[in-house]
């Protein structure tokens, strides 16, 4: 009887090799407070300038949702109190955004879809960290200043499900983009979520409460279905308006609940006003006509996929979700094997060998490796069971795969005299069970079948050992 | 004092006999207390530094407690001109505690006294540099102007002070009080040191996005000899003190002899400059001070927990002018107000930009008092109000963003001087300097 209304906004740390407002590196793990500068560390008579790169990067978001990429936009001050912002307000952009009006399709298993909208996506600086030791508390201030793009859905969402549709896909844009990192443990992704319920059928918003920078989807789900819980058990109690007000919570994993950040009454005034350090941001003619010239998305891959690979939508879907899948499996397709091959090989055989931290940006098999390993179950030089067996191998040793097969011994035997001539010895070796098999034992000839694979120690084809025992066997 | 035209032409032996004779001189006039520090930082011809401006190595302040031990790790725009120029950054003056007042009695270090009456302020938030200046303590000084800060102690000290066109000067290393608002400019002997002065600290910075792209110089090719055609703003003069309004008919007079046509023009009532200044000044301000926390550098007072922290940093760190400028801020743009006032101010300072526009469409420039009336004695403004008042001819000029200069007239009866300014169009300040140079050498002649 309840329908769960979700907005979310994400916060993409864009890959900029300097800061939005100075020249300081925003490169990771250097040591504390070692990139900064006058400007970040927002010392007397220090000015932001902004870094033009942030603007084009933020041009080919708006592009890649179709959103309108306002040609002048301004930032503004956000002002309050905390130690990990040195100036004691954010410059953002609150009331003309560089992107305004977009969309966002997310693609249900079944093949049905949705379309969820984008308010905005605005720029701003991120923070500094704090890091608390006991009774002390220190100030990180090397992330002071680095850009990001903050992009805020409509409340379009309706389950959990969707919102993890939803961020994924925003997820492989940014990647397929480049503009973001998009690394949800280093907080380059970093997720609010803003959730509220109403009774089915009733259109109007009631209260959302924000649920803060939680670090997986899977977290994401489960603090979504938590909350709305809390909210629906609020609503049933009759107690909806005393407990559910808006509000910052926190996800609290260890206790699976969601707890709250501040009390009610200190709602922030953030006293927002027009930056006066900084002109208006202006997209000219040049910049646009770049920079909204961007790469194939997911959606247009997926497609291409189908049509040129003859992939089913699912396939397609699982292989373009990762712009590094995708690379990689067009990559593999080079060596002229077949689509099937390839995502099974890719998806199943390469990925379940992944863990720890192997992925596939950094594979120990590259897509060339794996393409002329599928190529050579194709060519029937090796089986499927021994190809598993080589590619164990490559895990572990950088090899060309025709050595590594040699080497392994595990070449496959098509030459029939010599299938025949095991196929005559075992033949030879059981005449029982050749008789048993005469009789109508047709299960036997499996074990026929065995047994030449044994003598061969798995080199032989099976299709050609099929073959001759049949004909002998008639 | 030799000027700053005459300095530039001194050896590098002759410029060290300088500063020491400088560093004298300061000395035997301490109780002016133009200065609260005298750093030097190099050879050059020595040029006073307002506290505000960051001079690498300096101990910068602001005339604020909560900026003591703080020191300066980077140089700002002007001062990297300065000393690509020959010049060098030689001293620190006293200023209202973060440039927010009219006679430099709120600076941490204590109030300057006007050199020509110890009894009188010398104007400020730039009081310290113009008192220097006039005292014979400094060849040539830099204020920082956001609603008269240097033109008005420059009347009231009886010297030149030119206040460039906003993104003429980087604001680069100038400690903001009000960022729209703010500008560096040369407090100078006379218009030519002003010129030359001005050439030297403007021009384009990359470092500040206010900045423009112009780098248009004026002091190789002044001109008093040019005609021009000059506004006066009779509503404007009724206000003025006696002193003021006889300076005033004399600066006409001397303009008109000296073949410049005087018209007449009408400005809006200068009532609503002052609310739109101090909206959007205090708003900018409230901002900018944020940073002062004691977290990172300067004065900390520690509390039981961060938000005690904060709240004892900056009571104990920050002055009464400056606490009462930061409530104002925040109460101008807090939830519910912001369009009332803050919004508000914008349209105002537009219609005030417009009304300038419209009249330097006809004329080349502006005469107007800088101040009602002449320094005034210490503790006979009776509340801030009345400060804020004062401010009435000098703050349209920084809510326009336009070019102007202050120079002495005459000196009252009661031996003190009157000063006058003169205002351009954006960009225009040749024709300011031009305007500002015959009117000195007429009222020599």
């Amino acid at each position: 009887m309840f329908e769960v209304v979700i907005g979310l906004e994400v916060h993409v740390q864009l890959n900029t090799k300097t800061k939005l407002f100075c020249s300081c590196p925003t490169s990771f793990n250097h040591r504390q407070n070692s990139n900064t500068c006058p400007t970040c560390l927002a010392l007397p008579g220090a000015l932001p300038v902004l870094n033009k790169a942030v603007v084009e990067k933020s041009v080919m978001f708006g592009t890649a949702v179709n959103a309108t990429v306002n040609r002048t936009s301004y930032f503004d001050r956000k002002s309050y109190f905390y130690p990990d912002s040195p100036s004691a307000y954010q410059i953002t952009q609150l009331y003309t955004p560089i992107v305004e009006h977009g969309a966002l399709q997310i693609d249900f298993e079944d093949g049905t879809h949705k379309v969820i909208r984008i308010n905005r996506a605005h720029i701003e600086a991120d923070a500094g960290k704090n890091i608390h030791e006991g009774d002390v508390s220190k100030v990180d201030l090397n992330r002071a200043g680095t850009p990001l793009l903050e992009i805020v859905s409509e409340p379009d969402m309706r389950s959990s499900e969707e919102v993890i549709l939803y961020l994924k896909k925003l997820h492989a844009i940014v990647r397929y983009l480049d503009i973001s990192d998009a690394n949800m443990q280093e907080g380059s992704f970093r997720v609010d979520v803003n959730v509220s319920i109403r009774p089915k059928g009733d259109e109007k918003l009631y209260t959302r409460v924000e649920i803060k920078n939680i670090n997986s989807f899977r977290f994401i789900q489960k603090a979504i279905e938590i909350e709305v819980a809390r909210q629906i058990e609020a609503w049933e109690d009759g107690v909806y308006d005393e407990e559910i007000y808006q509000e910052t919570r926190l996800f609290d994993q260890a206790r699976q609940e969601t707890r709250s950040m501040r009390g009610k009454e200190e709602a922030a005034d953030y006293r927002y006003f027009p930056e006066p350090d900084l002109l208006k941001v202006v997209v000219d003619d040049a910049m646009y006509a770049t920079f909204s010239k961007i790469p194939e998305l997911p959606d247009e891959k997926r497609k291409r996929f189908v049509d040129a690979y003859g992939m089913n939508e699912y396939n397609a879907s699982v292989i373009t979700s990762s712009l590094e899948m995708a690379h990689y499996f067009e990559a593999m397709m080079q060596e002229g094997i077949s689509a099937k091959n390839a995502t099974t090989w890719l998806s199943v055989e390469l990925q379940g060998r992944f863990g720890g931290e192997v992925n596939i940006e950094n594979s120990p098999v590259n897509a060339k490796t794996l393409g002329t390993l599928v190529k050579r179950i194709e060519d029937q030089t090796l089986s499927g069971k021994a190809a598993k067996e080589v590619l164990d191998y490559l895990m572990e040793h950088d090899e060309d795969v025709d050595a590594v097969i040699d080497k392994l011994g595990l070449k496959q035997v098509s030459d029939t005299g010599a299938i025949e001539q095991l196929v005559n010895e075992i033949l030879a070796a059981n005449p029982d069970k050749v008789q048993e098999y005469h009789n109508g034992k047709e299960k036997l000839f499996g074990f026929f079948v065995g047994q030449v694979m044994k003598a061969s120690k798995g080199s032989a084809n099976p299709q050609a050992v099929n073959d001759i025992l049949k004909s002998k066997l008639s | 004092m030799i000027t700053l035209k005459e300095a530039l032409k001194l050896s590098a032996e002759e410029l060290v006999a300088l500063k020491e004779e400088l560093a004298k001189k300061i000395e035997a006039h301490a109780k002016l207390n133009a200065y609260v520090g005298l750093e030097s930082a190099g050879e050059g011809v020595p040029i006073a530094i307002k506290d505000n401006i960051q001079v690498k190595t300096w101990s910068v302040t602001n005339g604020s407690k909560i900026l003591q031990g703080y020191i300066a790790p980077y140089n700002a725009t002007v001062i990297e001109k300065m000393q690509a120029a020959g010049l060098t950054p030689f001293g620190r003056t006293n200023m209202d505690e973060f440039a927010m007042g009219s006679t430099t009695e709120s600076s941490y270090y204590g109030k300057t006294v006007n050199p020509h009456n110890a009894s009188c302020v010398p104007g400020g938030s730039s009081g310290g540099s113009a008192a220097a200046v006039a005292a014979g303590l400094a060849v040539a000084a830099l204020g920082s102007d956001t609603g008269g800060s240097i033109r008005q102690p420059a009347a009231f000290c009886g010297i030149v002070g030119m206040k460039p066109t906003y993104g003429r000067v980087s604001r680069y290393g100038l400690g903001a009080y009000a960022s729209s608002l703010d500008q560096i400019g040369p407090m100078t002997q006379n218009v030519e040191d002003a010129a030359i002065l001005y050439d030297i600290i403007s021009g384009y910075d990359a470092n500040d996005s206010t900045s423009v792209h112009r780098n248009d110089k004026v002091s190789d090719k002044l001109d008093p000899s040019r005609k021009l055609t000059i506004a006066i703003v009779p509503n404007y003069i009724k206000d003025a003190s006696e002193d003021v309004k006889r300076a005033f008919a004399k600066a006409v007079a001397v303009l008109r002899n000296a073949g410049h046509t005087i018209v007449e023009r009408e400005l809006m009532d200068a009532k609503y400059d002052i609310s739109a200044y101090y909206v959007t000044a205090t708003a900018e301000a409230s901002t900018n001070l944020a940073r002062y926390d004691g977290i990172r550098y300067g004065s900390r007072v520690e509390g039981s927990n961060l938000k005690e922290t904060y709240i004892k940093s900056r009571s104990e760190g920050f002055g009464d002018e400056v606490k009462r400028r930061i409530l104002l801020g925040n109460f101008v743009l807090s939830s519910g107000y912001y369009d009332a006032y803050y919004v508000k101010a914008q349209k105002v300072r537009h219609r005030i930009k417009e009304e300038y526009e419209t009249i330097f469409k006809e004329v080349d420039l502006i005469l107007s008092p800088v101040a009602p009336r002449t320094a005034y004695e210490f503790g006979s403004l009776a509340d801030p109000l009345e400060m804020y008042l004062s401010d009435i001819y000098t703050i349209s000029v920084n809510l326009a963003g336009l070019p102007a200069i202050a120079l002495p007239i005459e000196t009252s009866e009661a031996g003190m001087p009157v000063g006058l300014q003169l205002i351009a169009a954006p960009f225009d300040e040749q024709t300011l300097f031009d305007g500002a140079l015959s009117l000195e050498q007429s009222l020599q002649s």
